[in-house]
């Protein structure tokens, strides 16, 4: 394990949108989602003026736009989806280069991509540009309940942990001739999953051991 | 003499299922010692280790920490008493930074504000990774990790600090580091390890756990030193070792 600084999504940084509280920093990035889905689809203008907006915000981060479009990647789902409405929606049909599609499906995918690619650049800009550990501070003064605010932060301290528990099982499986594309192998994944799972589950109980053994009673200490 | 840090007595103790792991064990510690805990594994270490502070409850027998019995009702004031760092600093660093960690203890005991502060401050310099107060602990190398996980205790303010396994997957350079940290601390030790020589430098006393019982409990260089009690129960020095010719500073 490096010693690094900060998460994978995270652009090291001193700019305004750096240092901004992170909890005005959500806010800011639920208004712009509820605005972004709640517009019509057809205006497109508007849209051209939200992803301006967004360009103006991520200039100002010093964020190289290059390294948020390699990491919107986690969108191509929803592009595919995106793609298939025009074929699959039923209604009037419209001629798109010489393909008969439904003018519905083309609107719906149209506005499903544009929504989706605005909302996941400006996550990612949050991401980006907040520590994981000054957004579940901004969540917390959200009044978030702490519950919540608590299950995120374990999760972001043990999810290097876990993977590199994942990664050296992987390690460990091809070191024995393991073949993923053999299907006769597959089981093996589902084994392997499993062994993650309890894994995981009894250093959650050694983890919960020692904050007993720091006198912890179910109420983390503020 | 005084009321001894560590007073077990009579200790027995079998799990849930049926298994039984420890058949009375009785053992003392004073205040100012540094005691090595050696065993084979399945001596049930660990099991003792737990009941010092009162994860697990006696079957038969007692736990006594300064006098205080480990009980339900004093759990909270058995927890100060008694520092336990685990073997797996991931276990034991469980909050997004180092400060907020070594915080834990402390702020569970009802401390805040500046005195908080102070003995965060104040543990951390005794392990010597002050500088790294607000990284994120699983950013730290596992030698650190180590040290804070020491810390994370140590802010506590102790009378009875119980290490598991302190020197395992150590290099040697951070082995020796803990080694000197260990040294500087003017606090009770008793010390769970398969490292028999990181025993003879650091405890002048040993008690060797097997089968769940005490069967051996003096000078760690006459214990190391007793072929038979070793080789009866599992204890090995690594090759090339020799407590004759190792000289332990202080002797």
């Amino acid at each position: 394990m490096g010693a690094g600084h900060g998460h994978k999504l995270h652009f090291h940084g001193h700019s305004a949108i750096h240092r901004a509280p992170a909890h005005l920093k959500v806010l800011a990035l639920l208004g712009f989602m509820i605005v972004v889905v709640a517009t019509p689809r057809t205006w497109y203008a508007a849209f051209a003026l939200y992803l301006l907006a967004l360009v103006v915000v991520i200039a100002i981060s010093r964020v190289p736009l290059t390294y948020l479009l390699k990491r919107s990647v986690v969108e191509l789902p929803f592009v595919f989806f995106a793609l298939l409405l025009p074929f699959v929606a039923t209604g009037p049909q419209t001629e798109v280069l010489g393909v008969s599609v439904s003018q519905h499906g083309l609107e719906a995918g149209i506005a499903l991509l544009v929504k989706g690619t605005l909302g996941v650049l400006a996550s990612l800009t949050l991401a980006a540009t907040t520590e994981p550990q000054d957004l579940l501070a901004g969540l917390e003064r959200l009044r978030l309940p702490v519950q919540l605010v608590q299950i995120m932060a374990f999760m972001v301290r043990y999810l290097d942990v876990v993977t590199g528990e994942m990664h050296r099982m992987r390690i460990a499986r091809e070191a024995r001739g393991f073949d993923a594309r053999n299907p006769r192998h597959w089981p093996v994944l589902a084994r392997s999953a499993g062994a993650l799972f309890i894994r995981s589950y009894e250093r959650g109980e050694r983890v919960h051991l020692a904050m007993l053994s720091r006198g912890y009673t179910g109420r983390m200490p503020r | 003499m005084s009321v001894p840090v560590l007073d077990v007595r009579g200790l027995a103790y079998a799990y849930p299922d049926g298994h039984q792991a420890l058949f009375g064990v009785d053992l003392h510690v004073h205040r100012g010692e540094r005691v090595a805990l050696l065993g084979p594994n399945g001596a049930g270490k660990t099991t003792l280790v737990l009941h010092l502070n009162g994860i697990l409850q006696a079957g038969a027998g007692s736990v006594a920490v300064s006098g205080l019995p480990v009980e339900k009702a004093n759990l909270r004031e058995i927890r100060r008493r008694v520092g336990v760092v685990f073997q797996d600093p991931d276990d034991q660093l469980f909050m997004g930074t180092v400060r907020a960690d070594v915080a834990f203890g402390p702020a569970n005991l009802g401390l805040a504000g500046a005195e908080l502060d102070r003995r965060v401050m104040a543990a951390l310099d005794q392990v010597g990774m002050a500088e790294y107060v607000d990284r994120p602990p699983h950013h730290l190398s596992y030698g650190q990790r180590r040290r804070v996980a020491v810390a994370t205790v140590l802010a506590m303010e102790p009378e009875i600090l119980v290490l598991d396994e302190p020197s395992s997957n150590l290099d040697p350079a951070s082995r020796r580091e803990l080694a000197d940290i260990l040294r500087s601390l003017d606090v009770t030790v008793l010390m769970v390890t398969h490292d028999l020589p990181y025993a003879l430098e650091l405890c002048p006393r040993s008690v060797v756990l097997s089968g769940g019982t005490v069967v051996a409990d003096g000078a760690t260089y006459d214990v190391l030193t007793d072929e038979v009690l070793m080789e009866e129960h599992r204890l090995e020095l690594p090759f090339g070792f020799d407590p004759r010719t190792a000289l332990p500073p202080g002797r």
